[in-house]
């Protein structure tokens, strides 16, 4: 082992892993942070796209904890690796598409291969034993530490002390006695550790760190798998599941409606990639198809879009209906009505 | 006008990707070498230098116009101690 001991903290951007890591350096560990980038984190995405958003100050909060701790931080792509994870999860899913514990387990096998190859040596999380249902119970902490082939070299520093002594403690490394055993749902033992280290500011804790788990954009990813012939997916369908409203009209295809100029202005970077419709005669959004269409559809498609627009309340619409090869065509259409909008057609 | 060694296009790419992109050309990169950032999310006005301060590179400029953002990065910047300017 090197002199001064290394660990590398799994740095998600919210306070438990915060904690977790200020736990250990205070024992005069070296610890870097990772932070592993799956295409789903809430960091960043959606607040870049919608207008209101782009107005407020932004900031990337695994970024802002590592720079508050003073620690050098990682930020690795897992976006292709990850598929897999959430595709054919070992242990399933939590109550939406998260596939948490499997989740866990890639990413401490991530940072057990970043060990290895950077010579630290251990791997920190600011899990805290029964605060997350899938997780971060009894009985699948040690499937993590299993999974992951990370073994006893995973150490939770804020519930060490429910768990057994891992080799960090063993060896030395850390003092178990100064670790903790946080347990349970309550926030408060973590408020308390926050106050005592003088953090005031820490993103809020939520219910998770990625769009998995959030029930409208699960219902979006389940649609999507279920319209097409194959679950995989690129980076590209996913962002796109974060904008617009989405509507099915048919099964064979999806309007992703714009619904304001944030995200019109997001959606014209897709403009190569779909047919796509605008109104021409009213202020109106930017709607991308998802589909192979018919006339018949896209005439649909353009009543429909009409209905999204400054236009909504005129006899004629005029809408531009753009191909992927570029071709303009121009249709005069009827809006639909509020009531001939099936909330069934609501992704 | 500074030498540029190295460009990244990070357009149309939202945050943390261009910061990842960047992170991954910098570690191609040598000490004093030069990386020219364009990007399109304005995420990337906080996170890059951000990135940059706890990396201890130094971000030499950033300019914006026509929603793009410009930014050049100066490879573990010269004796810019990391953690001290903000
Ligand atoms: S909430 Fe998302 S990122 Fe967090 S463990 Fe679950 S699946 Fe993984």
């Amino acid at each position: 082992m090197s002199t001064q001991a290394k660990a590398v903290s799994l740095v998600s951007g919210g306070l438990d892993s915060m904690l977790a890591t200020r736990a250990i350096m205070d024992q005069g560990i070296h610890v870097e942070g990772i932070n592993f980038f799956t295409g789903f984190c809430v960091e960043g995405h959606t607040h870049a796209i919608r207008q209101e958003d782009r107005q407020k100050p932004k900031r990337n909060n695994a970024l802002w904890v590592a720079e508050q701790l003073g620690i050098k931080l990682h930020i690795v792509d897992v976006i292709e690796e990850y598929k897999d994870v959430l595709l054919n999860p070992r242990h399933g899913y939590g109550q939406n598409m998260n596939p948490c514990l499997d989740c866990k387990g890639f990413m401490v096998r991530k940072a057990y291969e970043w060990i290895q190859q950077n010579d630290f040596d251990f791997i920190i999380t600011g899990e805290v034993l029964g605060q997350r249902p899938m997780s971060q119970r009894k009985d699948t902490m040690p499937v993590v530490q299993r999974e992951s082939g990370a073994g006893d070299l995973l150490l939770r520093p804020l519930c060490a002390k429910h768990l057994p002594p891992t080799l960090p403690e063993r060896e030395g490394w850390v003092e178990r006695d100064k670790l903790f055993a946080f347990n349970g749902r309550s926030r408060k033992p973590q408020m308390a550790l926050a106050q005592e280290y003088g953090f005031t500011d820490y993103a809020t804790p939520a219910g998770g760190c990625c769009f998995l788990t959030d029930k409208a954009y699960s219902e979006k990813l389940v649609d999507m798998w279920q319209h097409r012939s194959s679950r995989d997916y690129q980076l590209d369908d996913i962002m796109l599941l974060k904008v617009g409203r989405h509507l099915r009209p048919r099964p064979h295809f999806k309007m992703i409606i714009s619904r304001e100029e944030g995200e019109g202005k997001f959606l014209e970077g897709y403009r190569k990639q779909f047919l796509h419709l605008r109104t021409h005669s009213h202020a109106g959004p930017l709607v991308l198809i998802d589909g192979e269409v018919s006339d018949d559809d896209i005439h649909l498609a353009a009543r429909i879009a009409a209905r999204y627009g400054q236009g909504r309340d005129a006899e004629q619409v005029e809408i531009e209906v753009i191909a992927l090869d570029e071709q303009h065509q121009m249709l005069q259409v009827r809006p639909f009505g509020q009531d001939e909008i099936s909330p069934k057609w609501r992704v | 006008m500074a030498r540029i060694d190295r460009e990244l296009d990070a357009r149309r790419l939202l945050c943390p990707l261009p910061v990842i992109r960047a992170q991954d050309a910098i570690a191609d990169m040598r000490s004093g070498e030069r990386l020219r950032v364009v990007a399109t999310d304005p995420g990337v006005k906080n996170d890059i230098p951000a990135w940059c301060r706890i990396n201890g590179h130094k971000v030499e400029s950033m300019d914006e116009r026509d929603d793009e953002i410009v930014l050049i990065i100066e490879v573990e910047g010269f004796g810019a101690p990391a953690f001290t300017d903000h």
